[in-house]
């Protein structure tokens, strides 16, 4: 489906770090992805927040370049995707850490396989695992961290590797609420520092809520973008209080009210 | 194994085996089982002669060539089917027709086509062992979890380097056990080798100890095969469990 004009060269104003067109994606028979179209603002959070099995995780690897839709384009800062590169790193589901390398290995491997030297990988490697709060921890082994700090160990991973575009596909989903919540400030603190694009999938509404600042709300197979929310009057505010905020809460209650129906 | 409090040490029951040997043998219910202690001592008038350390030195010589060959083709190849359903498509019956084949009724064609001399054993001695290793490395790379893979490609790794920094470490523990097996293998094709191709090495002892009837003499041999054979799949068993703690979780 081809877009307007006019309206083409207006989008092409607004500075997007990603840009997905008229993206389809087939798994045989089964439709994941139909003409979806969708922008992600430079420096800013995106989350995609939809039912499970909606495609999410499709789109992600789709613009990460793992994976080639059967129609459409992804464009990152202009230029269109053809595989993984060097302006986006992935965060995993699963955390997919080398389970047989040591947290400094796992955090440096990105650097690592790129050729950056050892003492300088492993030197910028240090760094990033002091800035996710794994100090001290260099030497250990994945098997010997808990979920949420093995999820820091990929986080960093990503960080270390400087990729404009942060790609993170449910990076809290393993760790419990407590560690979650300080995780979501964290990144809060993260976007606010780093001028990095974060494409952030979730399944719950509060957390897209609170991280974001563009939300698109997908819906089941064959998935498309059903709404666009932007979140900014709390945007500005102390992590704390984000969570009392009434836009806050109205924005949690309207997705949710458009949600429940596919849930039901 | 524990008897009545006490840890008994690891192949404890082999000492019941050999006291058992021994009264047999002392019995003198055949010639075909000498007494374990007659055994060990022929051992040890054996081990010292020339004519015995130059078979240990074929055989071994065969065995580490053979293994080796099995080793450096076999992982290779079960890496490349694990990654790749076409290569796999096209060579998985042929590794599972030869893994289970007759492989000792092939010698006298590998004869024909590789000459009677030590080039024979250790193709006899590669094709025994190689097998079993390219079916566990294979495996090991199909259980490989697909995060790792991608998380691999979206750093932006080369083909090599997912080769020898993902694929050959996250299969280690199934190659390292087929590989352990492939070596037991190993022993076997190079004594099949020696008695059928040229008679030289441990094959040449057995085959002459055994038309005199010297049972001693052909148990000693026997004993020194197996220790050998033992020792070498032991150091793979122990490098196993040095990878055992991420084998469950990779
Ligand atoms: N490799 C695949 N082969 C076949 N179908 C697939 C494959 N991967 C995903 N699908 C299908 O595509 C659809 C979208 O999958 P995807 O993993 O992108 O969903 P998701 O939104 O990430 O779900 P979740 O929130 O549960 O992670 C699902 O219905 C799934 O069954
Ligand atoms: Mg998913």
């Amino acid at each position: 489906m081809a877009m307007p004009q006019t309206e083409t060269a207006f989008e092409a104003k607004v500075d997007n770090a990603v840009a997905v067109r008229g993206v389809s994606k087939n798994y045989g028979d089964v439709e994941a992805l139909k003409d979806m179209s969708l922008e992600f603002p430079r420096g800013q959070l995106t989350s995609l927040l939809g039912p499970s099995g909606c495609g999410k995780t499709t789109l992600l690897k789709i613009i990460a370049g793992l994976l080639e839709p059967n129609a459409g384009e992804i464009e990152v800062n202009g230029k269109a995707v053809t595989g993984p590169g060097p302006d986006r790193a992935f965060v995993f589901q699963d955390f997919a850490l080398l389970p047989w390398a040591s947290v400094l290995r796992n955090v440096g491997f990105g650097l690592e396989l790129r050729g950056v030297a050892r003492s300088e990988r492993e030197a910028i490697a240090e760094k990033y695992i002091k800035d996710v709060g794994l100090a001290g921890f260099e030497k250990s082994y994945p098997h010997e961290l808990s979920g949420g700090m093995r999820q820091r160990v990929g986080l960093a991973r990503a960080l270390s590797v400087n990729a404009q575009v942060l790609l993170m596909d449910e990076p809290f989903s393993a760790v419990d609420e407590q560690t979650r919540r300080k995780f979501q400030e964290d990144l809060l603190n993260l976007v606010q520092n780093e001028s990095k694009t974060f494409i952030f999938v979730t399944h719950s509404i509060e957390e897209a809520v609170y991280v974001s600042d563009q939300i698109a709300i997908l819906l089941p197979r064959p998935s498309r973008v059903s709404e666009i929310i932007r979140p900014s009057g709390f945007r500005n505010k102390d992590a704390a209080s984000i969570r009392r905020d009434p836009e806050y809460l109205d924005i949690v209650d309207e997705i949710w009210a458009s949600l429940r129906s596919y849930v039901e | 194994m524990k008897i009545m409090g006490y840890r008994l040490p690891a192949m404890s029951s082999l000492i019941l085996w050999g006291i058992l040997w021994e009264i047999v043998g002392q019995a003198g219910v055949t010639f075909f089982i000498p007494p374990l202690s007659k055994v060990f001592v022929t051992l040890f008038e054996v081990i010292g002669t020339g004519s015995f350390q130059k078979a240990l030195w074929d055989t071994a010589y065969a065995f580490f060539a053979g293994v080796f060959f099995s080793i450096v083709i076999g992982i290779p190849t079960g890496i490349m089917m694990g990654k790749n359903r076409l290569i796999d498509e096209m060579l998985l019956p042929w590794v599972n027709m030869f893994l289970s084949a007759p492989l000792t009724a092939l010698v006298p064609v590998l004869m024909v086509l590789f000459g009677f001399g030590m080039k024979s054993i250790i193709i006899t001695t590669t094709l025994f062992a190689i097998w079993i290793i390219i079916l566990n490395t294979r495996a090991g790379v199909m259980q490989i979890n697909r995060s790792m893979i991608e998380m691999a490609r979206s750093f932006g790794a080369s083909p090599m380097d997912a080769f020898f920094k993902i694929y050959f470490w996250a299969a280690l523990p199934e190659i390292l056990g087929g590989v352990r097996i492939g070596v037991i293998r190993a022993v076997k094709g190079v004594i099949i080798g020696q008695l059928l191709i040229s008679i030289v090495g441990f094959g040449a002892l057995f085959e002459l100890y055994s038309s005199n009837f010297l049972m001693a003499h052909f148990w000693a041999v026997l004993i020194v095969l197996f220790a050998l054979a033992f020792t070498i799949s032991e150091v793979f068993a122990y490098l196993e469990r040095r990878v055992a703690y991420y084998a469950a979780k990779r």
